[in-house]
């Protein structure tokens, strides 16, 4: 669908409902990757904000991006039970390998590299997570062929 | 007579590939009649998933952990000779890993498709709510305090009293928020419920909704839990279409809608003031108490705010009374603990227990130890915000109180253990990196005290002036914990604190 028509389907759609911006964004971000900065004035007359409001909130939320992402985002779980796993080797070993550090993209667009705070996997961490799949026991080995795949634009997720 | 196979769909179960051995199951059962796959939600034994579950003439066993090669190996075998299977495990629930355990909120996770409303009302499901609807609100809020039901977020406020304070409060505009952000690093019991038995977080909230006079409910769940969106979203739609939510909700005349929403990846949205900010659409910042939620909560209106445990519990105690919730359990910790081993674990799962078990205990009896096979050094109880305990406290009973005593809070139930390669001074240093990454920033001593107390960390790491160093840091902990405005600056300081105090050979 046409990018315009397609937010101006969502503006509609989410003009009214109680705290209805956070979902909004959320919506946006879903169908178009990221929040294009210039969509934030028609997001903020229809929900009665200013600019500056509707910034301030995409810019509180880690999961909320202005910037389009990789092809894929891989999500190093950097939280307590993760380290006690053996995680802070997969923190450091995903940024040797793809060359990059938390919150950047390869520069083949391929890969977005995240820390994210616990998958709620702690049983069998440490834990990655790739689209809405989780991975659990991780080891570098495990990691080095996944981010293969990634790269190779195989489609994990 | 129909064989049933259970291999559960839960985020945990699939990331260790549950997925595969379904597909492979379909496969290999292909063609054959009177055989059905069930995809249930996890029993919160994860040491042992892909956990196979096998049911023939009503004896149902199970086989785990089970990969893609092992499912021909155990399809060959019939009801006489699968004991001899290495994998097999006998009836799940007389498993000595599930024997010693208490399982109330959790007595139907893992039984059975959690979205299948039939199998819910065959253990007795929405009896509390069937209940709940004819009685006036006041005795269903007498019902819960007299439970002496607590809250299972962490600070452990008893819900009566906050159920009564709702009721009570003016308007007939209210509200019913559940906490499902469960945002503590170590914890899942929160996902299990909402995977597993999603209609019992839905029950009670409705009995909530009914209890305080409130039509509207919303679930804020965290954005990290693609799938308990998923069977939350559909286990709504059923409920409604079985008119236990919406409009004259069990044919009475009692109105509670439910809406799900997503969190945004921010920790502090936990915190209840900042996640109804996010709710209703702003910046998740911490509102200053009073005004409490209770009075003046979400869009102003009076609302309870409780976790996903704290509403589940409340579906059992409005179907069996609250005197036998009150039986189990001891003094002012009433009902079953909820903990969740994790970390450096052998056995790591969801176990429900009474009260007053020790951590050692618990680490030995159900957690098997470390999965390295070192020596167990730490134990971090009740998330980032909870202290790191060693050895010489193992032996505290797990309850509120005891805990406190000790310097230490049992939180949401997170248990992570470390082994003897950790190193304090990096778990000291990620408190308060967590704490300046999470931060809120409405107030100084959180928002500089943490990236203040980074530093200071580092220079003590690099073995500057350390003792100077250690001085400071503990001024800065001072300050956190005295002139934050909510537990995230006050209670960061506990786990920096626990590893400075307990485990000082690390920081020189
Ligand atoms: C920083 C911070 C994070 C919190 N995170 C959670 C959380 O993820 N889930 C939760 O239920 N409560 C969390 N809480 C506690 C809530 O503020 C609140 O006490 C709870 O939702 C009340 O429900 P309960 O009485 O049923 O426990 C958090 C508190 C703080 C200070
Ligand atoms: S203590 Fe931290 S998180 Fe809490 S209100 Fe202050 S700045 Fe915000
Ligand atoms: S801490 Fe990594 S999954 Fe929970």
């Amino acid at each position: 669908m046409d990018p315009q028509r397609l937010l101006a389907q969502l503006l509609c759609q989410y003009e009214g409902m109680p705290g209805g911006l956070l979902p909004l964004l959320q919506a946006i971000q879903e169908d178009f990757g990221f929040i294009p900065r210039e969509s934030v004035p028609a997001i903020a007359q229809v929900m009665n904000l200013s600019a500056a409001e509707v910034h301030g909130v995409i810019s509180f939320y880690h999961d909320l991006r202005t910037e389009e992402a990789g092809r894929h985002t891989l999500q190093i779980c950097c939280a307590e039970s993760c380290q006690a796993a053996g995680g802070r080797a997969l923190e450091a070993r995903a940024q040797e390998v793809l060359g990059i550090g938390f919150g950047e993209t390869t520069g083949d667009g391929a890969v977005t590299l995240e820390a994210v705070y616990c998958l709620g996997n702690c049983a069998c961490s440490p834990s990655l997570r790739i689209g809405n799949n989780t991975w659990a026991r991780v080891d570098t080995a495990l990691l080095d062929s996944l981010i293969a795949q990634l790269r190779s634009a195989e489609v994990l997720s | 007579m129909t064989t049933r196979y259970f291999i559960p769909r839960d985020t945990t179960a699939l990331a260790v590939g549950a997925q595969s051995v379904a597909d492979a199951l379909s496969q290999a059962l292909q063609g054959q009649e009177d055989v059905t796959i069930v995809r249930n939600g996890s029993r919160g034994a994860f040491w042992l998933e892909p956990l196979l579950e096998i049911e023939r003439n009503g004896e149902r066993v199970g086989f785990g952990p089970v990969s893609v090669a092992d499912v021909p190996t155990i399809l060959a075998l019939g009801p006489s000779d699968q004991a001899g299977h290495p994998l097999y495990l006998g009836p799940v629930e007389a498993h000595p890993w599930f024997a010693g355990q208490q399982r109330l909120t959790f007595a139907r996770a893992g039984l059975d498709d959690p979205l299948c409303l039939e199998a819910y009302l065959a253990r007795h499901g929405f009896d509390g709510l069937e209940h709940a609807v004819h009685l006036p609100q006041a005795d269903i809020v007498d019902e819960i305090t007299r439970s002496g039901l607590r809250g299972r977020g962490g600070a452990a406020f008893p819900a009566g009293i906050k159920w009564r304070t709702v009721m009570e409060a003016a308007g007939d505009e209210k509200y019913v928020v559940c906490n499902a952000d469960e945002g503590d690093s170590g914890t899942f019991a929160d996902r299990l419920l909402m995977e597993a038995d999603p209609y019992q977080l839905i029950e009670g909230m409705a009995i909530a909704g009914v209890a305080v006079g409130a039509r509207q409910g919303y679930i804020y769940l965290r954005s990290e839990y693609p799938h308990a969106w998923d069977v939350l979203h559909k286990a709504i739609a059923k409920a409604e279409a079985a008119g236990y939510l919406g409009e004259g909700i069990c044919d009475s005349d009692k109105h509670f809608h439910l809406e799900l929403r997503l969190g945004a990846g921010a920790y502090i949205c936990g915190e209840e003031t900042a996640l109804l900010e996010s709710l209703e659409g702003r910046r998740g910042m911490v509102r200053a108490k009073p005004p409490l939620p209770a009075h003046q909560g979400l869009f102003g209106k009076p609302t309870v705010v409780n976790n996903v445990l704290t509403l589940a519990a409340t579906s059992s105690i409005m179907a069996d009374g609250a005197e036998a919730y009150a039986a189990l359990g001891a003094a002012r910790s009433l009902g079953t603990l909820t903990v969740q081993l994790a970390g450096n674990i052998r056995r790591g799962g969801l176990v429900e227990v009474p009260y007053g078990m020790s951590l050692r205990e618990l680490i030995e009896q159900f957690g098997g130890g470390t999965r390295s096979g070192r020596p167990v050094r730490a134990i971090q109880v009740g998330g980032p915000l909870g202290a790191y305990l060693p050895e010489s406290l193992w032996d505290t009973p797990l309850d509120y109180e005891a805990m406190a005593a000790v310097g230490g809070m049992l939180g949401h139930g997170g248990v992570v253990v470390f082994d003897d390669t950790v190193d304090m001074a990096e778990q000291a240093r990620f408190a308060m990196a967590f704490c300046a990454q999470e931060s809120c920033g409405k107030c100084t001593p959180c928002r500089v005290g943490s990236v203040r107390g980074v530093e200071v960390i580092d220079r003590i790491i690099a073995r500057e002036e350390p003792e100077q160093n250690i001085d400071l840091l503990h001024d800065l902990c001072d300050t956190m914990e005295a002139a934050s405005l909510c537990a995230m600056g006050g209670l960061t300081p506990h786990p920096v604190r626990s590893a400075l105090r307990h485990f000082p050979q690390d920081f020189n």
